[in-house]
């Protein structure tokens, strides 16, 4: 009963890696830059945007699924990381930009003086000119690249600490997470954030120095890059969750105290798993922005991180394939409805215009999946295999039973 | 003065008084006849002294007519009246003393008579003594708010003189204040001035603050004359001079001369290209500031580009310098602004604890129901904003029937609170019921809730803010003084959660459904097994929280906008209050609700140009508050508090 | 015999009610030691604060030859330190196998890296088997505890504890709920602990505790009312007041 190797343990993950390697190939097929043409660019960039917030998904599977901990708040990581690419984008393009156009002159443009006309550039929206200090790192993609991964950690890092050293635990950490997410975006909305407030960072969908490339081909660079880091997390996450770490997480996520009487540091492993999945979520926004094209501080609004938690309920937590499924299913059915491609119903007194009605659909199908199918789409594939789970969860025992509530334990 | 200004006037009034007595004001225009045809300004001053002073009735007419351009000469006799058209080129003349009309005359016959704008204002001067002591109230309020605005030192003599004659208190009191007012700017000499001006240190009123800081008005000027009135001394390089301004001042003093800046060295270098070159340097190679000023310097020999300006400007003299001349008067007037600063704070303090205490009781109404779903039942709500959205719009749609606004809130109140309450046992009995002991499952599926009810609420309303109008009652404000001052809504909303907090208290001391819902809350299998039936009580409890939330909604929707996002905007301030203060303990949510209100207030009064900002750090602080209390202010202790 | 825990002069209250007043007591490395006492006279307290869940207002708790202070300490740690914990309820995760949660506890390294780079070895499987064949659950490795008996869950977790390899058990009331059979397969398993450590039983059952033949500790009111043989202390005037009321 030696370990084999991940695979084995694991075969949905080669099953997910093959279905995951067609999907991308069908679409590149069938992309307008390499193929066919059936599918045009901005549903390309709407599926590549899909499968970066499958990536986060599966992050906040992690967190949440395995670990139990249900953060309000993965999508701030998710922003930030956004933002730092962002950055590097806008300066660098509006660098070429002030260059191109100020080659004309006769005494050519001094360093500072090209600074000068970016911040000017850049920060005209918001009343300024002066480059903000965070932007000090924005002329280096390799910088800007760090940061994508090390802001998201450090704030993960920095806030896990304090919450969990405290005990925070349940609904109470959910709620912090949720006000850590609202006054990020508060914070973003001044102006002098140096960040251009509620403007938020545009045209990012321009890759500085390679402007004759057409979009359509970019589209699908992005989809490719999309789906190979989504192909590397999906593996990562199921090698974390296999093996004993994963045995520890669950253990937290069913009976956190009784992980501490083992000797484990809860703390330690859920500030790890806690700043693991920022980095994701960081990585997964720094490849969702640049195919969006802007980005700004109501993309971090509270709602998005709740929505997360909608797609993975719906996919099914818990399993890693699960969170996949509710992502896309949910953000694809989503854009379908509010893209007003569904036909009304007219009801004769009243027309039931999808547009409108379609969060009330989701709202109402999101408590049926809550109360019904708690197990969410992943569930299905249960059915299937005819794998049932034990039946013997958390009865009342012992003596004083009465003032112990049932466990979650199947959460 | 006042007493010499007096007698004055009366010496006046009492000969002009003789000598119109057979005539009437006729008479004294006829004497001045010639100063007011010719309408100069450097020659029309007696006359206007005179008809002020003749102390006829007519006068003030006169003065009215003439400023207005209404008054006319008759060409026949030279005699003057007032005029109205009253067919083209036709004009009907009134006599001045009588108002009696004496003939309609052609626009020939009359000379129109046209004071220039400086005699119109002398006249206007001499009018206010009238409207001053004019016998409506209105109009000698208007006449004080005139001066007010656009204060002149004539006009310290006839305000001097009116207070004497007046009658009614308030006016009075009016005023003597603005008299003292204009002592301070226009007082006969220093000491007066002083005295009027410390007679004021003591009262905050944004007019007496103006009035001194109009005194303090100064301007930063190097090197300035002996006998200027110095304030302090500046430094170039601070908040208050930049070393740029500085050296500008210098250069404008005429002490140093204009150092090009790199901008005009730009445009003097672009000016002398010289094929491919300036100054020798190739055009190309001037993409560095060191290449441009070595152009630079070869093209302007005696320029160095190592001299610093800072250098230049840091040792050398800088003052600012007061425009009143009067050195005992500024220095007055410091010393009473500085003490009237001390109480101005001292009242924004009580200004800032009042507007704290009036956030703290929206919190409180917000979050109590809150309270009682989370704290009693351990159910996380998170449709909670939409009930108190539901409450605003209950109360929106009752307006629409009920148009007198005060009985419409009565009306609305218990309507809100029945509709949210079945809205709460609605959703208690569907939902919640089967996931008691989940919370984490109660809250997304709540949240379900809360984004379909929003999104109802969207497509029934529109996204635009309904209007939910306060009765007339409730308009306005309960004004201490110019700093402090309420809103009655903001003193409504307070009193409505002190009721809510002994409603709550009485509920759960006092009533039998505060009694099973303790039990229930503590051990329900014991409280079962004693008859009581969980479910009811749960789902009363459920109920009454959700009430609370849609009357909480109707007030606030008093003063913010009713949308369909009203309630997600308290919603995570709601959950703070409760988390804050202390689950399980109503003094909690009034704890935690006075804590966040207070500080959202105080953080908004250091930087308050931002209410985001302020936010944000709150947030922030509650987020390092929670690391000391992790149970909220008033925390459960030992088994109870379940680990 | 040397001490291995000391606990002395220590008193903690809840809102006013003093579960522990000024308690006092030892144990040594080889050693079992049964509390009893009727309810709220602080059994459980007195674990929560060996274990460092509950922190005590003042007093002393002593571990070990090094005589390190226990309070200053996380509850991992002081698991890591060698005090193993079983609760009265049977706590095992449900949603992993028999196996899962017996790897879980084997004294290993607790850190979340070297968890993360963690590879069963064959020493480590031959361990979890050996365990369970001390436990009697051989059979059962595969399936997931939550399918188990409710004798079987306590079992795991005794299996759990030893697992840790701990120098003191604490055992909280290990036979509510179970049939004679199961009982008698618990008492062994514990008297086989105590051999190589210190193992602390709380106890209802007068009869269980006989058969454990151990030395005796009679809490009443958060103190130490009697100590010695079962007989000794079930003679004692004071516990028959207390046990059958005055």
């Amino acid at each position: 009963m030696t370990d084999r190797s991940l695979f084995a343990k694991n075969p949905s993950v080669l099953i997910f890696l093959a279905c995951l390697g067609m999907f991308t190939l069908g679409v590149t097929v069938f992309s307008e830059a390499f193929g066919s043409g059936l599918i045009s660019t901005s549903f390309v960039k709407t599926l590549g945007k899909t499968l970066c917030l499958c990536l986060i998904a599966l992050a906040m599977d992690l967190v949440w699924g395995y670990t139990g901990i249900l953060s309000l708040g993965h999508f701030a990581f998710f922003g930030i990381g956004g933002y730092m690419i962002g950055m590097w984008l806008m300066y660098e393009r509006t660098r070429d930009i002030i260059v191109t156009s100020m080659a004309g002159q006769e005494i050519p443009p001094t360093e500072s003086e090209i600074t000068a006309a970016i911040g000017n550039q850049i920060f005209g929206v918001v009343g300024s000119s002066e480059f903000p200090a965070i932007w000090a790192f924005s002329h280096s993609l390799t910088l800007q690249l760090i940061l994508v991964v090390a802001v998201p950690g450090l704030l993960a890092l920095v806030f896990g600490w304090l919450a969990f050293r405290s005990r925070v635990t349940g609904v109470y950490l959910s709620i912090l997470t949720q006000a850590m997410t609202l006054a990020l975006a508060l914070y973003l909305f001044q102006n002098d954030s140096g960040l251009r407030g509620n403007n938020g960072l545009s045209g990012l969908q321009n890759l500085p120095g390679l402007d004759e490339v057409p979009q359509s081909v970019v589209s699908v660079w992005f989809l490719w890059a999309s789906a190979a880091a989504l192909g590397l997390g999906y593996v990562f996450s199921a090698w974390v969750v296999s093996g004993k770490f994963g045995s520890v997480l669950r253990g937290i996520r069913d009976d956190e105290a009784r992980v501490r009487f083992l000797g484990y540091s809860v703390e330690a492993y859920k500030l790890f798993i806690f700043t693991i999945t920022a980095v994701i979520a960081g990585i997964a926004g720094a490849l969702y922005y640049p195919q969006a094209g802007i980005i700004n501080p109501a993309e971090i609004a509270p709602i998005a991180s709740i929505y997360l938690a909608v797609w993975v309920a719906i996919g099914g937590r818990g399993r890693l394939y699960g969170a996949v499924i509710g992502a896309a299913f949910v953000s694809l059915v989503s854009s379908w409805f509010t893209g007003g491609q569904v036909p009304s119903i007219p009801l004769g007194f009243y027309t039931i215009d999808w547009v409108d009605w379609w969060l009330v659909l989701l709202g109402f199908s999101f408590v049926m999946v809550t109360l019904f199918a708690p197990r969410g789409i992943g569930g299905l594939f249960d059915l299937w295999t005819g794998h049932m789970a034990p039946a013997r969860h958390g009865q009342d025992l012992g003596p004083d039973a009465g003032s112990l509530q049932e466990q979650e334990a199947d959460q | 003065m006042r007493v010499i200004t007096l007698a004055l006037t009366l010496l006046l009034s009492l000969s002009s008084f003789a000598f119109a007595q057979g005539s009437g004001i006729q008479e004294v225009l006829q004497t001045h006849r010639a100063a007011i045809e010719k309408g100069s300004r450097k020659t029309i001053e007696p006359a206007i002294t005179a008809i002020a002073g003749s102390g006829l009735p007519a006068a003030q007419t006169v003065l009215q007519k003439w400023q207005q351009k209404d008054m006319w000469q008759r060409k026949e006799d030279g005699l003057f009246f007032w005029a109205e058209e009253i067919a083209r080129k036709t004009y009907r003349l009134h006599d001045f003393d009588t108002g009696e009309p004496v003939g309609d005359y052609a626009k020939g016959d009359l000379d129109q008579l046209k004071p220039n704008s400086g005699v119109r204002a002398m006249i206007g001067a001499a009018l206010v003594q009238f409207q001053l002591s004019d016998p409506d109230p209105t109009r000698r309020l208007d006449a004080l708010t005139a001066i007010q605005r656009d204060a002149e030192e004539s006009h310290l003599a006839p305000l001097s003189a009116s207070i004497e004659g007046e009658t009614n208190p308030a006016i009075k009191a009016r005023k003597e204040q603005l008299l003292t007012l204009l002592t301070i700017r226009f007082g006969k000499d220093t000491a007066t001035r002083v005295a009027a001006i410390e007679s004021v240190s003591t009262n905050i009123s944004l007019d007496t603050r103006a009035a001194l800081n109009t005194l303090l008005s100064s301007r930063i000027v190097f090197d300035p004359p002996e006998e200027a009135n110095k304030g302090r001394r500046i430094i170039p390089g601070s908040d208050d001079l930049s070393i740029d301004a500085a050296f500008e001042l210098m250069v404008d003093a005429g002490a140093m001369k204009h150092v090009p800046t790199p901008d005009e060295r730009k445009a003097f270098l672009l000016e002398h290209i010289d094929d491919g070159k300036v100054g020798g340097v190739p055009l190309a190679q001037l993409d560095t500031q060191e290449a441009r000023d070595r152009a630079y310097a070869a093209l302007n020999p005696g320029w160095n580009p190592l001299v610093s300006k800072a250098d230049l400007v840091q040792y050398e003299q800088f003052y600012e310098v007061f425009d009143e001349r009067d050195r005992a008067v500024t220095n007055a007037a410091q010393e009473a602004l500085k003490s009237i600063k001390t109480r101005v704070g001292l009242n924004q303090t009580l200004d800032l604890l009042l507007d704290g205490i009036s956030l703290a009781s929206i919190f409180f109404l917000a979050a109590i129901g809150l309270a009682i779903t989370f704290g009693v039942m351990g159910v996380i709500n998170m449709a909670h904003g939409e009930f108190i959205m539901m409450g605003a719009y209950t109360g929106y749609v009752v307006q629409q029937i009920i148009p007198n606004y005060t009985v419409s809130i009565l009306v609305a109140l218990p309507l809100a609170f029945l509709v949210t309450f079945a809205a709460g046992v609605a959703m208690e009995r569907l939902v919640i019921r089967h996931l008691y002991n989940r919370p984490l499952e109660t809250l997304l599926a709540t949240f379900g809730i809360s984004i379909a009810l929003q999104q109802i609420a969207k497509n029934i309303f529109g996204t635009q803010a309904r209007p939910l109008t306060s009765p007339a009652w409730l308009d306005g404000a309960w004004v201490l003084n110019d700093v402090v001052s309420i809103s009655y809504i903001r003193i409504a909303i307070f009193v409505l959660a002190l009721i809510f907090l002994g409603l709550f208290l009485f509920i759960m001391k006092r009533t039998r459904l505060g009694l099973e819902t303790r039990a229930v809350t503590q051990n329900p299998r014991m409280a079962a097994s004693m008859g009581i039936n969980p479910d009811k009580v749960n789902m009363l409890t459920f109920g009454l929280g959700s009430g609370i939330a849609g009357i909480a909604g109707v007030a606030i929707g008093l003063f913010a906008k009713v949308t369909s996002e009203l309630g997600s905007d308290y919603i995570v301030q709601s959950f703070m209050t409760v988390v804050v203060g202390g689950v399980g303990n109503i003094w909690g949510t009034l704890a935690g609700a006075a804590m966040i209100g207070f500080l959202q207030k105080g953080i908004e009064w250091m930087n308050p140009s931002n209410t985001l900002a302020a936010q944000t750090y709150m947030i922030i602080f509650i987020i390092i508050f929670i690391q000391f209390r992790p149970r909220g202010i008033i925390a459960l202790k030992g088994r109870a508090a379940g680990d | 015999m040397s001490t291995l825990l000391e606990v002395s002069g220590v008193s903690v209250s809840f809102d006013g009610f003093k579960a522990i007043n000024n308690l006092s007591f030892q144990i040594g490395k080889a050693e079992m030691r049964a509390i009893i006492g009727p309810n709220g006279a602080g059994k459980t307290t007195f674990m929560d604060i060996v274990t460092g869940k509950t922190r005590p207002d003042e007093g002393r708790v002593i571990w070990g030859d090094k005589s390190v202070s226990l309070l200053k300490m996380s509850e991992a740690q002081i698991a890591r330190a060698g005090v193993g914990r079983k609760f009265q309820r049977p706590t095992v995760f449900e949603d992993q196998t028999v196996f899962d949660n017996l790897l879980l506890a084997l004294k290993k390294d607790r850190g979340p890296l070297p968890v993360l780079f963690y590879r069963r070895s064959a020493e480590d499987v031959d361990k979890v088997h050996a365990l369970a064949e001390e436990i009697g659950l051989t059979d059962q490795l595969d399936r997931k505890s939550g399918e188990l008996s409710h004798g079987q869950k306590q079992w795991l977790e005794i299996g759990m504890l030893l697992a840790q390899e701990p120098q003191l058990l604490l055992v909280d009331e290990p036979a509510a709920g179970m049939t004679p059979e199961e009982r008698e397969h618990t008492t062994a398993i514990l008297v086989e602990a105590a051999k190589t450590r210190a193992v602390v039983v709380v106890e209802h059952d007068m009869e269980f505790v006989r058969r454990l033949n151990c030395k005796v500790t009679v809490l009443h009111e958060g103190s130490v009312l009697a100590e010695g043989s079962l007989d000794h202390v079930t003679s004692n005037k004071d516990v028959i007041d207390v046990y059958l009321g005055r």
